[in-house]
């Protein structure tokens, strides 16, 4: 056996995750805990100035709700989602991040990240939410933040977490290793908080070489969150609810500026505007077939109604946007200058946050001005913080929450000193980058006040306990090394599994079952139930899996990650007989919605021991009046 | 490839401890090879192409190749990121360039102040935030009714 260190870590508040929102939580709670006497620790599988979904940086701030100068107001914020989510979601969750999130915004403005502005010194806004932003930074500038609350001392970066430390049903902390040396951690905390982040890489991805790395959503977003949220036995919602983002095609670049700032038409090859000569099919879809926007998935679906006609591929109009704007200035020296401009903002939006689109535009020689590029419908992936909803039930807070959503501690789930934000918390979709730093904050002066009012001991974990743990843990290695000179080269053995293959396998069956892009993002009860059957002995294999290296044997544990994410999903499709997000999913036998019996959210529970899953109906209970706008 | 290292370049940061591509990439890519002393991409298909070991390499020894299963051969994008601004240099596949600067933040490095000089110091119960309600440039953190 691999002689692995045991390094214990005590202390009072444990942050999961380096992101969005634990480095909201790292700032938040910095500020409590020295008001308390208690001891806060952050665990990044990366390095925190680099790490999450906004590693790379962004181009815009996607929630910015404008309170102080009465632009909007947070029931607005709160109309907008629950229509992008066709009614199903979590108002008291919804407002209560809507509330803070211009707070966060402006502490970004003072921490140095350059938002944009106009000459009378506001925002410059991409969209009704949405604000532009020099972002390349945005990510560096915030980790600073949340490292000069904490100190460096108080951060494990390196350290992946496998997942929960558990004493009966309480959390009592994390186990992971180092990715660096030989070192198992254990990490033992009276409250933790979990933002370790969406799924990708559940579903096979479109690209079939060195472009599976490129998806739309980080790879290295494995899925974390829901394993350890799942198996701590927390429960879960909205886990049928998947994203599927329609960006430029392949390299997965970005459509907000074009859409929202250029006013660009997506067309079919026929010059055709699936927006207008698809809108009677929103009738299906009332009442949110109606609203404005028309919800994303409900774009998605009438774009996939032309590209499953035959009528692709599908293009961005890109020049006639640019054309139609330069054509607004008369003056033909002030037109040729916003010409300029409009092409910097362009490329600009490509380097902040996907780099690679402007390599593939640079490659294929496109001239925006000139030609229109193409867009396409993603892969799906698991990310409650954007336009997915998937994530652990969480408390609302006291003031708003309705008495059936409210346990005590805001973003607690329903394990007893387990909180979650960012992608780790469910049904409050949209919160994007600044939603989840300041839903991270939410749950981390909740975790502080928890600790505080209740006391709550440590938990009793005995050594052998942990030692069984770290033998789990590090099996992969172990059986590796047993079996690696069964053949002449790694790749090939009767006795293990290599995380690659394992993966390959998830997201074979995940494509072809569960609704992927080779299935039309179609699915059924019958091929629901055959994922399952392929997902149990996926299982079964997983204790075959087989490390070469540290790296490695982080690769293991987040495709274990990812087949209990897909397990998830499967199970809630297979239990919510209708299509509600058609775009997203389309369950070919159930393929309408049913509001009468369905305005529900699908919840679960999965029990460690016995290996169970618990699925329930949940009512939506909305707190505003307005049901629907539109 | 995408990321890939030019070994006339690389040094394997000799002078430090760790090299910088490995410190930094999310995804936990670039090792070193210690024969060589010089890095590499470990697995080119789970790169996100985030160009922070790029944007992080004193020696500029990194570059990115588009992906090879979709992007055409021809085309480089190459940045130089200082304290407060980068810049961009996009090389066609036909040849031509176009070249961008943008700010990349408006304080010092190391200067992200937490509180943002706002002092408010609210009640562990209720809502409110550190720095809030002034860092939310109102009165009072809403709630329901108000």
């Amino acid at each position: 056996m691999t002689q692995f260190e045991t390094v214990e870590v005590e202390t009072d508040l444990l942050i999961l995750g380096g992101g969005m929102a634990a480095c909201g939580a790292a700032v938040e709670a910095a500020y409590w805990a020295k008001q308390n006497g208690l001891k806060v620790t952050m665990v990044d599988k990366a390095a925190v100035d680099r790490s999450g979904a906004v590693a790379m940086g962004l181009s815009a701030i996607n929630q910015y709700v404008g309170l102080k100068d009465g632009d909007n107001t947070v029931e607005d914020y709160v109309d907008y989602v629950r229509n992008d989510l066709m009614g199903i979601t979590r108002e008291d969750l919804v407002a209560s991040i809507a509330r803070h999130v211009d707070s966060t915004v402006h502490l970004y403005e003072k921490w140095g990240l350059p938002i944009w502005k106009d000459k009378d010194g506001g925002y410059v806004h991409e969209g009704r939410w949405q604000l532009m932003i020099n972002g390349e930074s945005y990510k560096v500038i915030v980790a600073e933040a949340a490292k000069n609350a904490l100190g460096v001392d108080n951060i494990y970066e390196r350290v992946f977490i496998t997942g929960p430390l558990m004493d009966g049903d309480r959390c009592v902390g994390a186990v992971g290793f180092s990715t660096r040396e030989n070192k198992f951690y254990v990490f033992k905390a009276r409250a933790t908080l979990c933002a370790l982040g969406g799924a990708v890489g559940v579903f096979k991805p479109r690209s079939s070489g060195e472009g599976a790395g490129r998806a739309w959503y980080p790879p290295f977003n494995s899925g974390a969150s829901a394993y350890f949220t799942i198996v701590a036995g927390a429960e879960m919602t909205c886990q049928e609810v998947r994203f599927i983002p329609v960006r430029f095609k392949d390299a997965y670049g970005p459509v907000g500026a074009w859409f929202l700032l250029f006013k660009a038409e997506a067309t079919n090859a026929l010059g055709e505007s699936y927006m207008q000569t698809r809108r009677p099919e929103l009738e299906n879809w009332l009442p949110y077939g109606k609203v404005k926007p028309v919800p994303a998935n409900l774009r998605n679906y009438l774009m996939m109604l032309d590209v499953m006609e035959g009528k692709g591929p599908i293009y961005m109009q890109t020049a006639k946007a640019i054309q139609k704007i330069a054509e607004s200035e008369d003056d033909p020296k002030k037109a040729k200058k916003k010409l300029k401009e409009l092409e910097a903002e362009a490329w600009e939006d490509f380097l902040d946050m996907t780099i690679s689109q402007a390599i593939l535009w640079a490659a294929s020689d496109i001239q925006p001005e000139l030609a229109p590029s193409e867009i396409a419908a993603a892969e799906p992936y698991f990310i409650g913080s954007h336009s997915g909803a998937s994530g652990a039930w969480v408390s609302g807070p006291e003031d708003l929450a309705p008495p059936e959503y409210f346990w005590g501690y805001e973003n607690m789930t329903t394990v007893q000193g387990l909180f979650a934000a960012g992608d780790a918390s469910g049904a409050s979709s949209h919160k994007f980058s600044s939603g989840s730093h300041a839903e991270g904050r939410i749950a981390a002066k909740s975790a502080v006040r928890f600790l505080v009012n209740e006391s709550p001991a440590h938990g009793s974990v005995g050594a052998d306990a942990v030692e069984a743990i770290k033998t789990k843990v590090l099996l992969p290695l172990d059986h590796f090394n047993e079996h690696k000179d069964k053949t002449t080269q790694i790749e090939t053995n009767p006795e293990y599994i290599l995380p690659r293959s394992f993966m390959q396998r998830l997201q074979k069956l995940m494509d072809e079952y569960a609704g992927g892009v080779t299935a039309q993002f179609t699915t059924s009860k019958a091929n629901l139930n055959r994922a399952l059957e392929l997902l149990q002995v996926l299982r079964e294999d997983s204790e075959k899996l087989g490390a070469p290296d540290l790296h490695q044997l982080m690769r293991c544990w987040e495709n274990v990650h990812r087949s209990y994410q897909a397990e998830a999903h499967v199970r809630a499709m297979l239990f919510r007989e209708e299509t509600r997000w058609p775009g997203y999913y389309f369950r070919s036998d159930t393929p309408k919605m049913d509001n009468e019996n369905w305005l529900v959210f699908v919840n679960s529970v999965y029990n460690a021991e016995t290996g169970e899953w618990t699925m329930k109906k949940v009512p939506v209970t909305c707190i505003f009046e307005k049901a629907v706008t539109g | 490839m995408p990321s890939y290292v030019v070994p006339d370049k690389c040094d394997g940061c000799k002078a430090l401890d760790k090299t910088a591509c490995q410190y930094i990439c999310p995804n936990d890519l670039m090792v070193l090879n210690k024969e060589t002393e010089k890095a590499y991409n470990q697995d080119p298909s789970q790169c996100w192409e985030c160009y922070s070991c790029v944007k992080i390499c004193a020696q500029d020894a990194i570059d990115v190749r588009g992906y090879a299963d979709f992007v055409p051969m021809g085309a480089s994008v190459v940045p130089m990121r200082s304290t407060d601004s980068i810049m961009w240099t996009i090389k066609f596949r036909n040849g031509s360039v176009k070249r961008f600067k943008f700010p990349i933040r408006t304080t010092a490095e190391g200067q992200a102040d937490p509180p943002g000089g706002w002092a408010n110091a609210p009640s562990l119960d209720g809502p409110t935030l550190f720095t809030e309600p002034e860092s939310l440039g109102l009165g009072e953190v809403w709630t329901r009714g108000k």
